[in-house]
């Protein structure tokens, strides 16, 4: 009976995080679009809705009846697989982030996280690495120049900064002595804002290595090579269209959602207030369960503002400054960073 | 010391971009402003859609000479003369234009009618909101693109 009831929950909990993040995806579009928009002194969308806040689901429409133009030279069986393997991947990696306090868990299942596993960062650094399957066979596959060099700078790209991004974060694995992101977060809850890794944990230099390595690793501005428009018209995604180009779009925003959480659950204390224990525990348990799912929502729309912020703000790399930025200073940092943490843990102790 | 000033260039670039975020766009509001433009602004040079002038009597200011239409390089003027009689009088010269046609599906708005044109008849107005479902629609006719006489009274 258990068992059937294990499945019924976990059926629900993929159906409403999955919705959940495919709007959040929908919605972030339309920031990006607004954000950039009032950067650049303009409107941004405004025609659909208030605001423009239908805007999202117009363009969702839009791409659904466009005509789905497959060119004639391109390896088939590939060239389909290739969004399918770019958006699975993004969509999977959600599944072991804690949203909200693991202790609200009527009848012993746990409500604010899919999957608790214990190796939950590993899984989710090694689904996103997979996601440049995604990438590299679009590209080899379209049989077309632009893709293919999009699709090779994303192959070199992603391998560079994978190597500083994994590494970023060994200094918080080593500080709270696992893997499983939800023990990270609670690692981080003693003492509000002070406790939390960025601050507390002195881990700073490990945050900004891991934001940089991150953006190259989402192909988002600076980094954006693998698409950049001005240069290889749209790179990987040149050939697609319709709602294959609509799933390599989502994917992409549905990395920065994942980026975004990894950030904030392995720097920003995850569900933790940054008020500690100063507003404790309510008497309301409703209040409890939904207070925690603020604190991470708030801090998780914190980063895509800044995603947006960044891209509005600095221009692209150069590709021999992307690979000498990833190789010549991110890397040899985040080593350095791993010796201080160790050298401080040990003397600690 | 190179990290540091890149560090500082970045930050300031970033404080620049949130600045800007705060003030207000400088780009037109068109279609939600306020006023009969709807928040649309024109500088005097615009180019817009033409207009047929009258003179101080009321008389159209067009003689059918038919310098606009030689001088349009897209071809998209028809012109029909007529002879002024005493009794029927349009213009103050001998002639004037019957039919007066723009094919705004031809015209690129290059302005060489309005520099042809001897006595200032015809002229580029302001007008813009020229788009149509039907390319029909699109033909002016002189009726269309005259100054209408209660304009000149009321000035």
């Amino acid at each position: 009976m258990t068992i059937w009831w294990f499945v019924l929950w976990s059926i629900l909990k993929v159906l409403v995080v999955t919705v959940v993040l495919l709007t959040a995806v929908a919605y972030t579009v339309l920031l990006e679009r607004k954000v950039v928009g009032r950067i650049q002194n303009r409107w941004g969308p405004s025609r659909v809705g208030p605001f423009g806040l239908l805007q999202p689901l117009v363009d969702g429409a839009k791409l659904f009846l466009k005509e789905d133009i497959v060119p004639t030279s391109v390896y088939k069986p590939l060239y389909l697989l290739a969004p399918v393997l770019a958006l699975g991947c993004a969509l999977i990696s959600i599944a072991v982030v804690p949203f909200g306090n693991p202790e609200v868990a009527p009848q012993g299942f746990r409500i604010f996280q899919i999957s608790d596993v214990n190796i939950g960062l590993l899984v989710v650094l090694g689904i996103t690495s997979i996601g440049v399957y995604g990438i590299a066979l679009a590209g080899w596959s379209s049989n077309n120049k632009y893709s293919l060099m999009g699709s090779l700078r994303s192959s070199a790209q992603l391998i560079s900064y994978e190597l500083a991004l994994g590494l970023s974060l060994v200094g918080v694995v080593m500080l709270a002595g696992s893997l499983n992101l939800r023990v990270i977060v609670e690692s981080q809850a003693a003492h509000g804002l002070l406790s939390w890794n960025i601050f507390g944990g002195f881990q700073f230099v490990a945050f900004f290595i891991y934001l940089m390595a991150a953006y190259a690793e989402t192909n988002r501005a600076p980094f954006d090579l693998p698409e950049a428009e001005s240069e290889l018209t749209a790179g990987y995604h040149t050939e697609y269209s319709s709602m294959k180009f609509a799933t390599f779009f989502m994917a992409e925003y549905a990395n920065m959602i994942t980026v975004s959480c990894v950030a904030t659950l392995m720097f920003f204390g995850g569900w933790t207030s940054p008020l500690g224990n100063l507003i404790g525990p309510f008497q309301n348990q409703i209040i409890n369960a939904i207070l925690p799912i603020f604190w991470f929502v708030l801090k998780v729309f914190f980063f895509l503002f800044l995603y947006i912020w960044v891209r509005g703000t600095l221009p692209r790399f150069r590709y021999d400054q992307l690979m000498n930025f990833g190789w010549r200073y991110l890397l040899p940092l985040a080593i350095l960073n791993i010796v201080g943490t160790s050298l401080w843990l040990a003397l600690k102790q | 010391m190179s990290i540091v000033r890149n560090i500082a260039a970045i930050a300031k670039g970033m404080s620049i971009t949130f600045g800007e975020m705060l003030q207000p766009t400088t780009v037109e509001n068109y279609p939600d402003g306020p006023g009969p433009l709807r928040g649309a602004k024109f500088e005097q040079r615009f180019r817009g859609a033409h207009v047929l002038q009258r003179d101080e009597n009321g008389l159209e200011k067009c003689v059918a000479c038919f310098l606009c239409a030689a001088a349009c390089p897209s071809n998209c003027i028809y012109i029909e003369a007529d002879e002024n009689t005493a009794e029927k009088r349009i213009s103050s010269s001998e002639r004037y234009a019957k039919v007066y046609n723009i094919d705004y599906n031809r015209c690129i708005f290059c302005g060489y009618c309005v520099e042809a044109c001897p006595t200032d008849a015809i002229t580029h107005g302001h007008g813009f909101e020229l788009a149509t479902l039907n390319a029909t629609n699109l033909i002016q006719r002189k009726e269309d693109m005259l100054v209408p006489v209660t304009a000149l009274t009321a000035k």
